[in-house]
């Protein structure tokens, strides 16, 4: 019974499964289906009040890879409602002269630990890795996320307006990955982005052979990442079947609600994966092993939506582009780990220029402060090499990109009519080191100025702490 | 004294290169002094030295004349705190030589030992502009980490400019932990290692013997800590909180010589007025701003400002606690505190305390006298960049150490030229081409 109240119970002419039980086989009414709920925990974000606001003058980056000179953008209703040359005043907008400044769509990052691993990062805030076994994808980061990390404040004070919290790379199967608004909130669900697809946070490589290996258990090498992870899909597969023969005959009457299978819930979420539900987000620094997981994922059906930190991308990016999968990196680190040992500053670029799809992405809690910084090396790195980049459209691998990648490219992820209005108001050319933002929008509300200490939220941790208030 | 007439011989022995005077004509002059910028500048190198800096300077027949028209001119990156030729990769224990937690000694290990100029990393920060680094340890077993070297990052020069240049000390939190658990156990521990020092030094012969036996520092690390109870030898000590920070401060009272200097610092901001009376120089970072640890809880990228406004010489650092930091950011930290100078409410740095804090600063720091600034007498030690030295966008097209041009490439240069064009050839990537 209690198994049964955790399901949703689905089909909209329903009555209750007492009536449906009454007649069971009344062909007038759906039959009743027990089916794996997607979004148990919904999101109770709710955008903060806003006022129309037009800024006016600024040059602007979409985030799809355009440029507006000199240009306008209306916000109203939480929404991008007009932008281009010349756009509408309505009688009382707040209009912003912003003659010099620049505009751009609000900066997502796809790899953050915010939360999970919060500050201050002591033993006992330390949440991100359930590293008790390689596969744990019955885990969701949300439920580690602590909403008030400090680390929140800093990441909207740089311009970003979502992040997707990941659990760490210990694991083959990490868990589950939230996407968040970095808004402050009592529970972590008033910080979900609404509707986005949950992902799956995999690894390969050195830390999942690493943490079980020296527990001399599986997977102590690559090929008992393989091996331990096909395994896994294997079951999955089984699982899925399962789910699938059973809805059939649900949905054609012949099965019970007392014939649904048991949830695993680990297998959910790759049933999930394999159901194109749940996004994969890979771990995966070489290029070697990114196309061993491509092979995997061709075996067991299931695509893989990026790669993570992919330092070596630039050697495949031919494949990546075929394949249609995204490359989340850094801009510039190397050399930390010996798989991170062929990692060049013209990775990026080179991703682009192949026609792949590039993101930069944090993984820390500093980095996500100044992703455009982090876009800025890589796009010089690119131009040195002699590649063409303009800087509107290296915005993309900031806004657009990541959130295709996070499965919310069609709400935000730049500055188009009817999308969310996420929008950044920096002080001077975004790919310089002076620029700094100004303000920040989330769904058009106003959630950080820096001029106005109002405007500047401080969780609860750093309340009656040296240095609270400070501009940081 | 003798050993730093050694260092110069031999950092001359290395400059054949060099031996055509040059002049680098046209370029925007950044000294790093103060923020003297000279437009359409001349600067003259010779023998491994600057021999004129300025405008209308008469370039002498028989100079190799680079054009630096549209260029902008500054001395070399210095390093103030780095593992470069001392880590490979530092997640391969192997190759990384910069703590050993398994060693019986502490304050004895020498870095200079471990320095490797073919490093990966060297060609790699070299090309960016960083010319001189120092190269840290990190504490093992006792809160001394041993002696760190200052470095050049020259081609195929002697990579180690001075062997045994500081001693490094962590306290705070992490001192903390190595001594056994507290704060006052670091203390102790720092208490008893430069006591046993002072005895050492007193009595050589009677070390660790008759009323002294049971000592619980090695006679080489009580050898190692003399020319730190003495002066000669800068200390670093790693400490973030301020309270930790003013107790680092009163070492001067018992060790009238020492000579600390802060490293970390994250709340050094909170007792700025305390260091500059101490004339303690700080390294740290600009972009601290989280409360990392409860001995960070105030860190700001405001640090920095307040420092060089309250009179401390401050250089920024390649510190951990930034992910990806690489001696290569250097630039972009030094113009990211410029632009917290822009922040309503900010404190940061000019463009010219900016440069200083990665060049003439360091260097200050480190002893290298010589070096940090363009100034006649000074090393050439310059880098000529295709714009603003601060800018991400901007990178250098030339750089000189000791007035010895150095190459421009590095493992990864050609690896992107590998991977530049893909798809199938006549033979795999792995063949020259």
């Amino acid at each position: 019974m209690r198994a049964l109240v955790l399901l949703s119970v689905a089909g909209l002419a329903l009555a209750s499964a007492v009536a449906a039980k009454d007649v069971p086989n009344d062909p007038r009414r759906a039959p009743e289906v027990v089916r794996v709920p997607m979004d148990p925990w919904p999101s109770q974000y709710k955008p903060y009040p806003s006022q129309v606001t037009v800024i006016r003058g600024a040059t602007i980056y979409d985030g799809a890879g355009r440029r507006l000179d000199n240009a306008m953008i209306r916000l109203e209703g939480g929404k991008v409602t007009e932008i281009g040359a010349s756009v509408a005043v309505p009688e009382g907008a707040k209009l912003i002269e912003a003659a010099g400044k620049y505009v751009t769509a609000g900066i997502i990052d796809i790899h953050s630990h915010l939360g999970v691993y919060p500050s201050p990062g002591v033993e006992a805030n330390s949440d991100g890795n359930e590293a008790t076994s390689p596969a744990r994808p019955e885990v969701w980061a949300e439920h580690s996320v602590w909403p008030q990390d400090p680390g929140f404040s800093r990441a909207l004070a740089g311009g970003v307006t979502a992040l997707h919290v990941l659990p760490g790379s210990a694991n083959l199967f990490g868990g589950r990955g939230v996407t968040l608004k970095p808004v402050y909130g009592r529970g972590v669900q008033d910080m979900k982005f609404p509707n986005a697809p949950y992902s799956l946070k995999m690894a390969c490589g050195e830390n999942p052979k690493g943490v079980y290996g020296s527990r001399n258990q599986l997977p102590a090498t690559r090929m008992g990442n393989i091996a331990y992870a096909r395994q896994l899909w294997s079951d999955a597969a089984a699982y899925k079947r399962r789910w699938d023969d059973y809805t059939q005959r649900a949905e054609a009457g012949t099965a019970k609600p007392t014939d649904a299978p048991r949830r695993e819930l680990a297998l959910d979420t790759l049933m999930g994966v394999l159901n194109g539900e749940i996004l994969v987000q890979n771990h995966c620094y070489r290029a070697d092993e990114m196309i061993n997981v491509i092979s995997m994922s061709r075996e067991f059906g299931y695509r893989v939506t990026a790669f993570h930190h992919a330092v070596e991308s630039y050697k495949i990016a031919d494949l990546l582009k075929t394949e249609g999968i995204c490359s989340a990196m850094w801009a510039d680190w190397y050399g930390f780990k010996m798989e991170s040992f062929d990692g060049i500053r013209e990775n990026i670029a080179l991703v682009n220029a192949a026609g792949a799809c590039a993101i930069v992405h944090s993984d820390d809690e500093n980095g996500i402060q100044r992703l455009n910084q982090e876009a800025a090396k890589a796009m010089a790195a690119g131009r040195r090499l002699g590649l063409t980049i303009a800087p509107e459209l290296a915005w993309t691998w900031l806004s657009l990109n990541p959130a295709r990648g996070l499965g919310i490219g069609a709400s935000t992820g730049s500055l188009e009519v009817g999308k969310a209005a996420d929008v950044v108001l920096w002080s001077a050319e975004p790919f310089s080191v002076y620029a700094r933002p100004m303000q920040v929008w989330i769904d058009g509300a106003l959630m950080y100025d820096w001029g106005d200490p109002k405007r500047r939220p401080t969780s609860d941790f750093e309340l009656g702490q040296p240095g609270v208030g400070d501009v940081k | 004294m003798k050993r730093l007439a050694l260092w110069v011989v031999l950092a001359n022995a290395a400059l054949p290169a060099a031996a055509v005077p040059s002049a680098i004509i046209g370029a925007t002059i950044m000294t790093a002094r103060g923020e003297t910028v000279i437009e359409g500048g001349t600067l003259l190198f010779d023998n491994g030295r600057i021999t004129a800096v300025g405008t209308n300077i008469p370039v002498p027949a028989g100079t190799t004349v680079i054009d630096g028209k549209g260029r902008i001119l500054t001395p070399g990156i210095i390093a103030a705190a780095s593992d470069l030729g001392i880590t490979e990769v530092s997640g391969v224990s192997e190759t990384n030589d910069a703590s050993a937690r398994q060693s019986a000694f502490s304050a004895a290990l020498d870095l200079s030992t471990a320095v490797n100029p073919r490093s990966v990393h060297i060609a790699i920060s070299r090309m960016a502009g960083v010319t001189r680094a120092a190269a840290l340890p990190e504490a093992g077993n006792r809160i001394f980490a041993g002696q760190g070297a200052v470095i050049s990052l020259a081609a195929g020069a002697p990579p180690v400019g001075r062997a045994r240049a500081m001693q490094y000390v962590e306290m705070g939190q992490a001192g903390a932990r190595i001594a056994g658990g507290s704060r006052p156990a670091a203390w102790a521990q720092l208490a008893n290692m430069l006591a046993e020092a002072q005895r050492l030094m007193l009595n050589p012969a009677g070390f660790d013997r008759g009323q002294d036996s049971g000592s619980l520092t090695k006679r080489l690390d009580a050898e190692a800590l003399a020319p730190v109870i003495d002066g000669r030898q800068a200390l670093f000590v790693h400490a973030e909180r301020a309270s930790d920070i003013s107790e680092v401060l009163k070492l001067k009272l018992r060790y009238p010589a020492i000579r600390p200097v802060l490293i970390g610092a994250r709340e050094a901001w909170l007792v700025a007025a305390q260091i500059a009376r101490a004339g303690v120089p700080v390294i740290t970072h600009s972009l601290y701003d989280l409360p990392e640890q409860f001995e960070s809880l105030a860190a700001t990228r405001n640090n920095i400002g307040v420092l060089q406004a309250a009179g401390v010489t401050v250089a920024i650092g390649p510190l951990g606690g930034i992910g990806g930091t690489t001696p290569v950011n250097l630039p972009t930290y030094a113009g990211n505190a410029v632009a917290q100078a822009g922040v309503p409410g900010g404190k940061g740095l000019t463009r010219g305390q900016a440069l200083a804090a990665i060049t003439a600063n360091p260097a200050r720091i480190l002893g290298l006298d010589d070096t940090g600034t363009l100034e006649v007498g000074k090393r050439a030690d310059l880098v000529l960049w295709d714009g603003d030295p601060l800018e991400m966008m901007s990178a250098p097209v030339a750089v000189w150490i000791d007035g010895a041009a150095q190459p421009m490439t590095s493992r990864q240069t050609e690896l992107a030229q590998r991977y530049k064009a893909l798809g199938r050839t006549d033979l795999p990537l792995q063949y020259p081409r």
